[in-house]
Formats: structure tokens, C-alpha cells, sequence
């Protein structure tokens, strides 16, 4: 697999940092403190029209290539994380329609996904269900043309502010998870749909994580995705793709902690020298450089070859996600060993980096489970995997 | 109505600067902007193109090749066409050269305003719309907060030390407008990708009629040097509250300060 980036990419990189720079980087610890929202900041991407890059262009789309969108993700990330999330999850949530919706039911609602009007959240994962995503419960019960949604979702990206959410549930309980569960397009304006409850979290504050409760909410059968019994598939084939978002996301935040530590370096002043003169700071910034650039490469192959609609793909975006995850992680724990005391304090914005990066290593499948994806490609190249999936059920 | 506001490709204020031999800014050297300031006027053209005073927006830059991205760039950010003068004759092209050029272009593209930002963020000269006014013998509007369209007149509001003047002239005339008619715009996406598909034309000095012999520039640079150094600053630190005021009224004392 080759991949090269364009004079397009690089001007799309521009024209991003520069926004992110001017408009979304100043507002990041704001956004951190109060915990609220962005709304500012989401009308301001709906209108470069940065929230529609995934979508076609004849549902008002901008349809960038995959590097392209891990280009936008990369560059807001690098500025604040929670921002980042706006596109991220506009994707994320809107995957099951693009692979699996209808032609009515994406030209009835992508194009207020495209535009930024309305958001849109994925309703997949359940207090009991996380990364043993089979063992979900909430249920979906035939009623005359459509179907009765009952039961709770947790940990929602954007679930109590979307506009619709992409849910999850068992139309046949006892087929079970895999084989039981469907996928729904809800309006969260729908009787019965209810947001009672946001998480506190350690970082990406200012996006809402909630929780979800379904109470008889009336679904019509034209938002069924796919055919009863496809939930489980299409929410594979969703998270297969949309975590290199998150891998993208993870590029960027590893990238805003390695500047931010570059400039601190050369600013500060210790034993009467610069201290990134000191070797010892050197060899800790080129360790975070060249472990982000590998991480932010990976990143790029793995959306070619998404792109390319290559059958192996959850090997290539579970390894970006799980090598950028780490990274941002790594990267941003050493940007606060870098700037020393001044990286631990609020008033600089390392300290927040490293809170944000670590929900990187957890969300669309934890790093363990980009493992088990990993392996299970592995067995399958090597002729050596077993008749079943493995034993540890089937990880998103 | 046409409007054509007239931009120029300048290296970023945050770039290091060199220049060549004979003090020619060496832009290969420098990351290369529109001139901030003429931002100003591509928004106010924008505001009119959308409040529906202005039917066609043009862009007229003169420069080496690399300015046309500044075009495209302005493009983006709306506008129709784009026009690019280049000319090798035209390298170090002092005030008055630029603005018998850009006349000449005007006269071609005829717009109804001519509109400029205040003044180049490298030069700073402030004279070319000044001058450009002058060579095609039309009224000019200057430094105004606000440019309007009524009719066949185009009025400018501008800002004065107890409120603001308004002005009008009838058109054709030349404007130009300052950092207070609002925040310019981002590109947008589609914006860029609609950029790439809008006319950008490149005119040579015999596109426009002018020989290079006419164009010998009257001003000379002598010399180019940095701005002097600012004297060290002094830190008074790692001294109590006490002896802290106490040093800083003996420094402001000995400056006569106090």
C-alpha cells in the first residue's frame, strides 16, 4: 500500500491549523474549566464546512479522502481535543447510515449532518455492555409499522446534545447479540427519549459523555438499518473504520503537547543555559517527535487503505489507533516531564493534553481490544486462526 | 456592478526576512500572505457582494508568479475572478511603477470600484491608491470604516479623532478601506475547492499596452537595515516586596520619571 500527500492535503492542513490556531486554541482551556460545550466552535466548523467531510458531495458533503479527514481531526486535536470530537463523532455516528442506510434514509438526513445543522451520536454501548459489545440488553419490540425502544445506554459521546443518535438493540433476545441485534436512526426529539445524566470525566470536558434512557420510544420501520439481525455487523463495520478518528485525534493531541514542550524548552532558562540545550531534553523531544510522526504515518496508510476498501482493514486501523493511542499518551506525559513544575499546573496546556490523551487508550475499543482485532487478523494471514472467533467473545 | 479590489502578496509579518543583493525583499526566503490589511477590503467586497450592492467581484494583484496563490487564496474567500499582472521588467517595481500598472490593468478590467486595503503590511507606503486615483483621473474615497453602494455614488464612512465623515463620489472612483469594517472570513472548504475552478488570468506588461521602458522606477533603495535594538530589559527579581519598590523608584528616579 502506497500513500502520498498532495498539495491539496498540505493546503487543507493550513487552512485547519491556521482556524485552529486563531479561533479553537484560545478557547481550550475555557472549555476544559467550564466543562460546557463549544457551541461557538461547532457553527464555526459547520460553516468552513469542516463537520461534512466525510459525507458525498451530493448530500452537501465535502468527501475528503481518509487522510484528508484525519488531516481536519489531527489539526483541531492539536488545538483542543474536545473540539476534535465534533467532526470525530459526526462520523462515528453517522457510519451506520453511510454503510448500511438507504438511499431515502440518507438523503433525509445526511444532509443536516453535512451541514452541521443537527448532530448526530452512536448509541452502542451499555453500562454492562462495553467492550463485550454482544452482551447488550436494551430491546426493540415490533409495534404495528415500526418498533417500541426500550432500555439505557451509557458513556454516549454527544448523546444528550445530537440531534439523532444511531442505536443498537436486541430485536430477537434470544439469537443474542450477534445475531439478535439491530440497528435504529433516532430522532432524539421522540417521546420517551431522555439524556438524564453526563459524566465528570478526567478530560475532553467539554464534550458531553451521556447517558441514555430509552422509555417506549417509537421507532418507524423506515429507520431500521439494514435488516433486523444486521446490528451487530454494522456496528463492526462502523468502529472498523471510524477509530481511525481516534487515531487521528490522538496524532493531533501528541502533536499540540510536543510543540508546546519545543517552545517551553527553548524559553526556559535553568544553570544558565536555554534548557532544551540540554541533551537530556533533546533526547526526550526526539523520542515524542519520531514516535509521533510514526504514529501520525501509520495514521495515513491505515486511511488509504480504509479508503482502498481493503479486507484486512481492522488490522491497519487497530494498529493506528493502538500505536497513536499510546503515543498520545506518552507524548503528553512527557511534554509535563518537560516543562516540570509549570507542566502540572493549569496555566499551561500540557497538564489538560495529558488528561485529554488518555481516553484515547479506552474509547472505540480499548487498546486491548485493538489487540485482539490485531491478533485475529494475524491468525487469519498466517492460516493458523481458529474455526471461531476467539474465545474472548468479538471486540469491537 | 463590478468591484475589483486590488491585493497584494506580502511574506507573513512572522517570517524572516532577507534580501538580496541590490535590498530586494528575497521572497523565496519568506511565507507569502495576502497583505493582511487587504483582507479588510476583500470582506468589505464580500459584505456588498452579499447585501446585493455588487454583482461581480474581481481580484487584481501584480507580482511574480507565486502570487497567484495570494489570488487563489482571496478566491476562497469568495469573489469571481482573478487577475494576475507578471512580468519579469516588473522585479523591484517601486510606487510608481506599480501604480501606473495597476491603472493600466484597471482601465482594462473597468470595474465601477477599484478597492484597496490602507496600506501594504511590508511597504506601508499608503500611496497606491493614492496614486492609481491619479494616473486614471477618478475620485478617490480613503480609509473608510465602511464602504457603501447607492445608485451611481459610493459613500465611505470614515472614522475621525470626534466621530466620522461620510464621503461620496460618483463612480467610477478608487476606496480603500481599514482594519474596521470587520473580521475577515476563513475560507471555507467548499470555498477552496470552488477556488480552483474560477477564472485567474495572467496579463504581461504587453497584455496591458506598456513597454518596459516607461516603467523605469524613480525611487532607488539605499539601504535596507533592521530596526535598532531595544536596549536589554531590566529584571528586578529574587529581592523582597521591600527592596523591589524600593529599586524600581530609584530606577524611575534616575530617568526623572518620578
Amino acid at each position: 500500500m502506497t500513500y502520498r500527500l498532495t498539495p491539496e492535503h498540505d493546503e487543507l492542513r493550513a487552512v485547519v491549523r491556521e482556524l485552529a490556531e486563531e479561533r479553537i486554541a484560545p478557547r481550550a482551556a475555557e472549555i476544559d474549566e467550564s466543562r460546557e460545550f463549544p457551541w461557538d466552535l461547532k457553527d464555526l466548523l459547520a460553516r468552513q464546512d469542516l463537520l461534512g467531510t466525510c459525507f458525498e458531495e451530493r448530500y452537501g458533503g465535502t468527501a475528503l479522502d481518509g487522510i484528508g479527514q484525519s488531516i481536519v481531526a489531527e489539526e483541531i486535536a492539536r488545538a483542543d481535543a474536545t473540539t476534535s470530537l465534533i467532526p470525530i463523532v459526526q462520523k462515528l455516528g453517522s457510519l451506520p447510515i453511510t454503510l448500511a442506510g438507504s438511499e431515502e434514509q440518507k438523503s433525509r438526513y445526511i444532509p443536516r449532518l453535512a451541514s452541521g445543522e443537527w448532530l448526530v451520536a452512536f448509541g452502542l454501548t451499555e453500562a454492562a455492555a462495553g467492550s463485550d459489545v454482544a452482551s447488550n440488553r436494551m430491546r426493540a419490540r415490533r409495534d404495528g409499522g415500526g418498533y417500541r425502544l426500550n432500555g439505557s445506554k451509557r458513556f454516549i459521546t454527544h448523546g444528550s446534545i445530537a440531534n439523532l443518535v444511531t442505536v443498537f438493540a436486541l430485536t430477537d433476545p434470544e439469537a443474542g447479540g450477534r445475531r439478535g441485534m439491530s440497528a435504529f436512526i433516532v430522532e432524539t426529539a421522540a417521546p420517551g427519549f431522555s439524556a438524564p445524566r453526563v459524566e465528570h470525566k478526567m478530560g475532553i470536558r467539554g464534550s458531553p459523555t451521556a447517558e441514555l434512557h430509552f422509555d417506549d420510544v417509537l421507532v418507524p420501520e423506515e429507520n431500521r438499518l439494514g435488516d433486523e439481525g444486521d446490528g451487530f455487523k454494522i456496528a463492526m463495520a462502523t468502529l472498523d473504520r471510524s477509530r481511525l478518528g481516534i487515531a487521528a485525534q490522538a496524532v493531533g493531541i501528541a502533536q499540540g503537547a510536543l510543540d508546546a514542550a519545543v517552545a517551553y524548552a527553548a524559553d526556559r532558562t535553568q544553570f544558565g543555559q536555554r534548557v532544551v540545550d540540554f541533551q537530556g531534553i533533546q533526547f526526550m523531544l526526539a523520542d515524542m517527535a519520531s514516535q509521533t510522526e510514526a504514529a501520525r504515518q501509520l495514521t495515513y496508510a491505515a486511511a488509504a487503505i480504509v479508503d482502498a476498501g481493503a479486507a484486512d482493514l481492522p488490522y491497519w486501523t487497530s494498529s493506528a489507533k493502538l500505536i497513536a493511542g499510546d503515543t498520545a499518551m506518552r507524548v503528553t506525559t512527557d511534554a509535563v516531564q518537560v516543562l516540570g513544575g509549570y507542566g502540572y499546573i493549569s496555566e499551561y496546556p500540557v497538564e489538560r493534553m495529558m488528561r485529554d490523551a488518555k481516553i484515547t487508550q479506552l474509547y472505540e475499543g480499548t487498546q486491548q481490544i485493538q489487540r485482539l482485532v490485531i491478533a485475529r487478523q494475524l491468525l487469519r494471514r498466517a492460516g493458523v486462526s481458529r474455526g471461531t472467533p476467539a474465545a474472548a467473545g468479538s471486540p469491537p | 456592478m463590478k468591484l475589483v479590489v486590488c491585493l497584494k502578496q506580502v511574506p507573513a509579518t512572522t517570517a524572516e526576512k532577507r534580501y538580496t543583493a541590490d535590498f530586494r525583499l528575497d521572497r523565496r526566503s519568506a511565507e507569502a500572505v495576502i497583505n493582511p490589511l487587504d483582507e479588510y477590503a476583500i470582506e468589505q467586497a464580500l459584505r456588498l457582494q452579499e447585501a446585493g450592492a455588487v454583482d461581480t467581484i474581481g481580484y487584481l494583484s501584480m507580482g511574480p508568479e507565486q502570487a497567484s496563490e495570494a489570488l487563489r487564496r482571496a478566491l476562497a474567500m469568495g469573489g469571481d475572478e482573478a487577475t494576475l499582472v507578471t512580468d519579469d521588467a516588473l522585479a523591484g517595481a517601486d510606487v510608481w511603477v506599480t501604480a501606473r500598472v495597476l491603472a493600466a490593468a484597471l482601465d482594462k478590467l473597468a470595474p465601477d470600484v477599484a478597492l484597496m486595503g490602507m496600506a501594504s503590511d511590508d511597504a506601508r507606503g499608503s500611496l497606491i491608491p493614492g496614486a492609481v486615483a491619479a494616473i486614471r483621473g477618478v475620485p478617490l474615497l480613503s480609509y473608510g470604516s465602511e464602504l457603501r453602494i447607492d445608485g451611481d455614488v459610493a459613500r465611505i464612512r470614515r472614522l475621525t479623532a470626534t466621530g466620522h465623515d461620510v464621503l461620496e463620489a460618483p463612480m467610477p472612483l478608487v476606496a480603500s478601506v481599514t482594519d474596521q469594517v470587520g473580521e475577515p472570513r476563513y475560507a471555507s472548504l467548499k470555498g477552496i475547492m470552488a477556488a480552483k475552478r474560477k477564472p485567474l488570468d495572467t496579463w504581461s506588461l504587453a497584455d496591458l499596452g506598456l513597454a518596459s521602458e516607461e516603467l523605469a522606477s524613480r525611487s532607488r533603495v539605499i539601504e535596507v537595515r533592521p530596526p535598532p535594538a531595544k536596549a536589554a530589559t531590566e529584571r528586578i527579581e529574587n529581592v523582597s516586596a521591600d527592596e523591589a519598590a524600593v529599586k524600581l523608584a530609584d530606577w524611575l528616579a534616575a530617568r526623572k520619571l518620578l
